[in-house]
């Protein structure tokens, strides 16, 4: 594995498994002198929901960023549904189309209604008509819980109903698979369960999901497989019931005493 | 007053609200400012008054009304003037157009002073002899400008026929005012004759119309990530920033030409437009550049996260963002362009300023400048104030979704 050309683009690239979306081998990132993400390994099936955890300044954010290119990674490989990421523009548009992001501030388009917001990128990069864009985002509100909002802006929303309309329109884009960055830690306590009841409902539905949040709730109830980051690598990954029942690691245990213990 | 209304004691005392309580708090707060009220009132009606009867009595308007000509289109042939009322006519007629259709408070106060703008104008040439036909075409232009909204707000206008109708009136006044030079349908004008009002709008119409989206491309091409682009940019932008406008316009008007093959001659007016357009997009590149940088990182990630590309990120996200934050300081910037115009008198040019002070040179109104100067001044201010109150209201309007 270590054997992997930088850059990769080279025959003989190791043919994933089918079910593989996501292949991650060896990333690596710094930034300046930093060293952010020291090398690490990853796969994804198809469908499976993945709830990484860890320290503040443990490269978890920086990694999901990795995955559709917000983040450039320096060495190693990220393959997503059989595209490799390089710096090939087509590449990581085509990547970007596949891959819905959730921010932890929302960033809504605040000059446009929360509609314009949904149908946006449909209507631009799909060239979806504008009518049926409508049509898809109305249904993509509803299933959010928040179709009376459509024709007001985000500025008149609270936190969680923005966060929701923020998924809707990662979802109008059809995604295979959804990013969620620390999706409810700007919010007030009684908004953070809407955004997780979608989120679950959107698990549930089959999405592949990469959620880095501190929900723990939620990752017990709706997580296939949780992962734990430090110091820019994966310490211990598995099941939510080992990871909470039988920790292996001092990080994750310390980690785990004080999410768990108020 | 009247009768005592049941809960009187309750409401506030008659020294805190009404007439009484405004004048108390704002004129007469303290014996200072009390003081202070009385001798300012005393200056300040005096001032009004003796400028009243100044207006009134003593000015002598005639070195207005008689050189009204003058100063609407300069030297203009009287026999082509038509042409300037026809011009009108087709902007009057998608102006009104497009404040029908876009419902969009800014334009229809445009649309609104430039029917009321012709109105008076129409006065002013009938008060000054100009001839019938002008002041008919004139209110008739108005009049055009009140139907067209109401036509259009009724039934609008397809978004797309309106950028067309702009296209071709713009081409249309072009054509109409400098004239054809094919057989004798529109004998060519040149441009050099034009003059006045009609100079001052057509180098700031289009000193602006065409600074505003050169300015905003530099603004785009100074954050580029190519660095030919970047570094253009940003050395056009401080280059022509470094020199005052003057220069600008002597180097368009005398040193441009140096560089020309002989048979070529690009009229001092367009020279001078260039050298305005050039001028004022470098200010409106740094102030879209301001608006740029306030827009936070997350939402350009958040168009790149649905797929937009670079460009679409640009036009759909951040441009309409931060052209919002910059059009308090685009319009300042635009109406001192405005103002800016009267300095093409050093090329030789006559704004409405270049025709007052050309006036001013006939013997018969020497002594008569302070008449020409309040005109000239009560014109800027209207343009001016026009251009200020528009920008308001489209700020308002477009404050709809401020975060």
């Amino acid at each position: 594995m270590s054997d992997a050309t930088v850059g990769g683009a080279v025959a003989g690239t190791p043919v994933t498994d089918e079910a593989d979306i996501i292949v991650c081998r060896d990333v690596h990132k710094w930034f300046g002198q930093l060293h952010v993400l020291t090398g690490i390994d990853l796969t994804v099936k198809t469908g499976e929901v993945l709830v990484i955890a860890g320290p503040s300044g443990s490269g978890k954010s920086t990694f999901i960023r990795t995955i559709n290119r917000l983040e450039e990674h320096q060495r190693g490989d990220i393959i997503v549904d059989g595209i490799e990421l390089t710096n090939d523009i087509r590449n990581i548009a085509a990547i970007r189309s596949e891959i819905g992001m959730v921010f932890q501030s929302f960033n809504l388009f605040p000059h446009l209604t929360v509609l314009q917001n949904v149908t946006l990128g449909p209507i631009r990069v799909r060239k979806v008509h504008r009518r049926q864009a409508d049509e898809m985002a109305m249904d993509l509100l509803k299933r959010v819980g928040i179709p009376e909002q459509a024709r007001k802006f985000p500025a008149q929303l609270s936190g969680g109903q923005q966060q929701r309309v923020a998924i809707a329109r990662a979802l109008a884009m059809q995604p295979k698979i959804m990013l969620f960055d620390e999706p409810t830690s700007a919010l007030d306590p009684e908004m953070i369960s809407e955004v997780l009841d979608v989120m679950r409902e959107l698990a549930e539905s089959g999405m592949t999901m990469l959620c880095v949040t501190h929900e723990m709730g939620f990752a017990r109830a709706a997580a296939d497989r949780l992962v734990f980051f430090d110091a820019g690598n994966i310490v211990e990954q598995g099941t939510p019931e080992q990871i909470f029942d039988a920790p292996q690691h001092d990080r994750t245990k310390l980690f785990l005493s004080q999410v768990l213990t108020h | 007053m009247g009768a005592t209304p049941p809960d009187a004691e309750i409401r506030p005392p008659s020294s805190e609200v009404g007439v009484a309580g405004w004048l108390r708090h704002n004129l007469f707060d303290s014996k200072a400012s009390g003081a202070t009220t009385i001798v300012l009132g005393v200056i300040i009606v005096g001032v009004l008054w003796s400028l009243l009867q100044w207006a009134v009595l003593d000015a002598r308007w005639g070195v207005i009304t008689e050189n009204m000509r003058l100063f609407l289109v300069g030297l203009y042939p009287q026999d082509d003037i038509w042409r300037v009322w026809l011009a009108l006519l087709t902007l009057s007629l998608v102006t009104g157009l497009s404040a029908g259709t876009w419902r969009s408070e800014a334009v229809r106060m445009m649309a609104t002073m430039l029917a009321a703008g012709q109105v008076a104008l129409a006065l002013l040439a009938i008060i000054s002899g100009l001839g019938a036909i002008g002041a008919a075409a004139l209110v008739g232009d108005a009049v055009l400008v009140v139907v067209a909204t109401a036509a259009a707000r009724r039934r609008p206008v397809p978004p797309r026929w309106l950028v067309t109708g702009w296209m071709i009136s713009v081409v249309l006044t072009y054509l109409l005012l400098a004239g054809l030079g094919v057989a004798s349908i529109l004998p060519v004008v040149s441009s050099n004759v034009w003059g006045g009002l009609l100079l001052t709008m057509v180098l700031s119409v289009v000193g602006i119309t065409l600074s505003f989206p050169l300015g905003v491309a530099l603004a785009i091409g100074r954050r580029s990530g190519l660095p030919v682009v970047r570094i253009l940019s940003t050395a056009f932008i401080e280059l022509v920033r470094a020199v005052p406008l003057i220069t600008i316009l002597f180097m368009a008007s005398l040193l441009f030409p140096l560089f020309l093959p002989e048979e070529v001659r690009i009229e001092n007016v367009i020279r001078a437009i260039g050298g305005i357009v050039l001028f004022s997009a470098a200010y409106v590149a740094e102030n879209v550049r301001g608006g740029l940088q306030a827009i936070p990182r997350g939402q350009i990630e958040a168009a790149q996260s649905i797929g937009l590309r670079s460009w679409q990120t640009n036009i759909y996200v951040v441009l309409p963002q931060a052209l919002r934050i910059t059009i308090p300081a685009n319009v300042g910037l635009f109406i001192s362009l405005l103002k800016d115009t009267t300095l093409v008198i050093i090329i030789g040019l006559l704004e409405l300023l270049g025709i007052g002070r050309a006036v001013l040179a006939q013997p018969e109104w020497l002594g008569a400048s302070f008449e020409v100067y309040v005109f000239v001044a009560a014109v800027f201010f209207v343009l001016c104030y026009t251009l200020s109150q528009a920008s308001y209201r489209l700020e308002k309007e477009l404050g709809i979704g401020e975060r």
